[in-house]
């Protein structure tokens, strides 16, 4: 009895997660076999017609353009995050600047997607200043279009990429970088050949924070997006609520699954050593090379 | 090991980490190295001007009198429409923390309770647990909501506050066991030896050692599951029926239906209540770095 000690204190546990999270995605396993019902739900009998549909051209077209526009936005945030990471590793205020990134982050995503609307909007704060500089008469459409949905999505998960960034480069070692130079690398060589490798790892977590949650983005293409900017994840939620096709939805569920937990699972596995660190920014097999084993 | 699932949730999980990071990390080391590279210093102070120009947006137009975005003059009346004309919202916000208090109370117990489970003692399952716990993270939100509304529906269970209390649960469990576990890990497991070579039962080890050994994990586990069920929106959105409207559904119905100034003033409020929360919060943490 005295062995079963853990497990009763993780029982209430397994059965919440038992009830509410696997006994759902079960469901939504076997439902995406079976044939759609007339008014919504699902008529109890095998069908592969779900997975069929998905070859549905106007289906491929959005996760093809989900796939696009996840990897474009996930380029630039880890583009833009990247300098940024680096700056507040080196700066002396690190709490400071740490916390001008946090606050934003922090504040309710739905405000965060309004404040764009209240932007980018055809009477908007841009569309203002356009018309107070007489540069044009009529307003400027700048919603509804993928490049706001792109903008506005690497607006969001700028922070996520930021914050893991910057705290595996805070664990480099500066000093290699001067080593690099003294030998004679240029800036931009020590940069690239010194700082990246050694950052890896950081760049690996930072890209999975921003790809995952964009590629199952949802309220951003809703909101500030037009029919041109449609990704999977609305396709789902439409044919849940609107086409009332249960099976469909559930397909595309577990393709989007599929596609995000695998990716995550393969990078997971790739280094198995780290497999229990690999979402810590810093997996420990960097701060020893870096730091002369310390 | 923080996760993939939630975006809000994500970004708690790695400030947590990232004061813990900064907590261990040489500040002492870095106070002699001045911050050369302009550049990335440039590029900085343009993504935070960048982070906070549609905060600052907003809060100027809550100031703005007259019903259109463009600027019309100063004035309070969005404010007094907020405070003073505003039920439904106030009846939102209600919902919300109702949900927000009552979904991080129960994911806190459950979730410590396996993190006490599977950080002291070895047993069948426990890699199953650990494993289970963690994959609801990195499913996209959607597919969490999605899901539980086909099974909510599939056991006719009617959607409303209680639907959306155990959604809230069920995301913000991970998170707390992760939380609570990481902190678990870090406690010194031969005092808990010391306890019972000197008598301690099971209940006074876990009641008198470990509880208060992992308080401060277990607060900022509750704390978190407070804020993420706060934020949440997408898998609200699924399970919610009559009656469990809360802040964030609220908010959106204001963005889709008619936009009212009302919400700009509730935004400003909400950047200016996350920005005071975080500031002391700022301030603890850094006591809790130079323990």
């Amino acid at each position: 009895m005295k062995k079963q000690v853990g497990l009763y204190y993780s029982l209430p546990q397994i059965m919440w997660l038992l009830v509410f999270f696997a006994a759902p995605l079960g469901i939504i396993i076997a439902y995406s076999f079976l044939k759609k019902g007339l008014y919504g739900g699902v008529e109890p009998q095998f069908s592969l017609e779900a997975y069929t549909a998905m070859a549905n051209p106007n289906i491929l077209i959005v996760t093809w353009r989900t796939l696009k526009m996840s990897v474009i936005a996930t380029i630039l945030t880890l583009l833009i995050a990247l300098p940024c990471g680096y700056s507040i590793a080196r700066s002396q205020n690190q709490a400071m600047r740490l916390f001008l990134v946090i606050v934003p982050f922090w504040t309710n995503f739905l405000v965060r997607i309004y404040a764009w609307i209240a932007i980018l909007g055809n009477e908007g704060f841009l569309n203002d200043i356009i018309r107070a500089l007489h540069l044009r008469s009529e307003s400027v459409q700048f919603l509804y279009n993928q490049t706001a949905v792109i903008l506005v999505l690497v607006y969001m998960y700028l922070p996520y990429a930021i914050l893991p960034l910057f705290s595996t480069i805070d664990k480099f070692d500066f000093t290699l970088l001067d080593a690099a130079r003294d030998l004679g690398a240029s800036r931009f060589q020590s940069y690239v050949r010194i700082l990246l490798p050694n950052i890896k790892s950081g760049l690996v977590t930072a890209g999975l924070f921003t790809f995952v949650p964009i590629f199952g983005a949802y309220a951003v293409p809703l909101l500030i997006g037009g029919k041109d900017s449609y990704m999977l994840g609305n396709i789902i939620a439409d044919q849940l609520t609107k086409t009332r096709n249960w099976p469909l939805a559930s397909s595309i569920s577990m393709t989007v699954t599929i596609l995000t937990t695998g990716l995550v699972f393969l990078i997971a596995m790739r280094k198995p050593r780290e497999q229990k660190q690999v979402f810590d920014a810093d997996p420990g097999l960097i701060t020893p090379v870096a730091s002369g084993g310390r | 090991m923080h996760a993939l699932k939630k975006p809000k949730a994500i970004r708690i999980a790695i400030l947590w980490r990232t004061r813990r990071m900064l907590r261990k990390g040489g500040a002492a080391a870095r106070k002699f190295m001045p911050a050369r590279s302009s550049l990335s210093n440039v590029i900085y102070w343009v993504v935070i001007g960048f982070l906070f120009l549609p905060l600052f947006v907003l809060v100027l137009y809550s100031f703005n009198s007259g019903r259109q975005a463009t600027w019309q003059g100063f004035s309070f009346e969005w404010y007094q429409k907020l405070v003073m004309a505003s039920p439904e919202l106030w009846r939102a916000f209600l919902n919300s923390v109702i949900i927000a208090f009552g979904s991080a109370m129960m994911s806190t117990i459950i979730g410590t309770l396996a993190a006490v489970g599977t950080a002291r003692y070895s047993f069948k399952l426990k890699s199953f647990v650990s494993t289970m716990s963690f994959v609801p993270m990195i499913l996209p939100e959607i597919v969490v909501g999605v899901s539980l509304l086909i099974f909510f529906a599939g056991v006719g269970l009617k959607l409303g506050l209680a639907t959306v209390w155990i959604a809230h649960t069920t995301f913000n469990l991970p998170f707390v066991y992760l939380l609570v576990s990481a902190r678990l890990e870090e406690s010194d497991p031969s005092i808990v030896e010391a306890a019972r070579d000197l008598g301690a039962n099971e209940m006074q080890i876990l009641f008198r050692i470990i509880l208060p050994m992992a308080l401060p994990g277990i607060l900022s586990a509750f704390l978190t599951a407070v804020t993420l069920s706060l934020e949440d929106f997408v898998i609200t959105f699924f399970v919610t029926g009559p009656g469990g409207t809360t802040l964030p559904l609220y908010i959106y119905s204001m963005i889709r239906f008619g936009v009212s100034p009302v919400i700009n003033a509730l935004s400003a409020v909400m950047v200016a209540g996350t920005v005071l929360l975080i500031y002391p919060m700022r301030n603890f943490l850094k006591v809790f770095a130079a323990r």
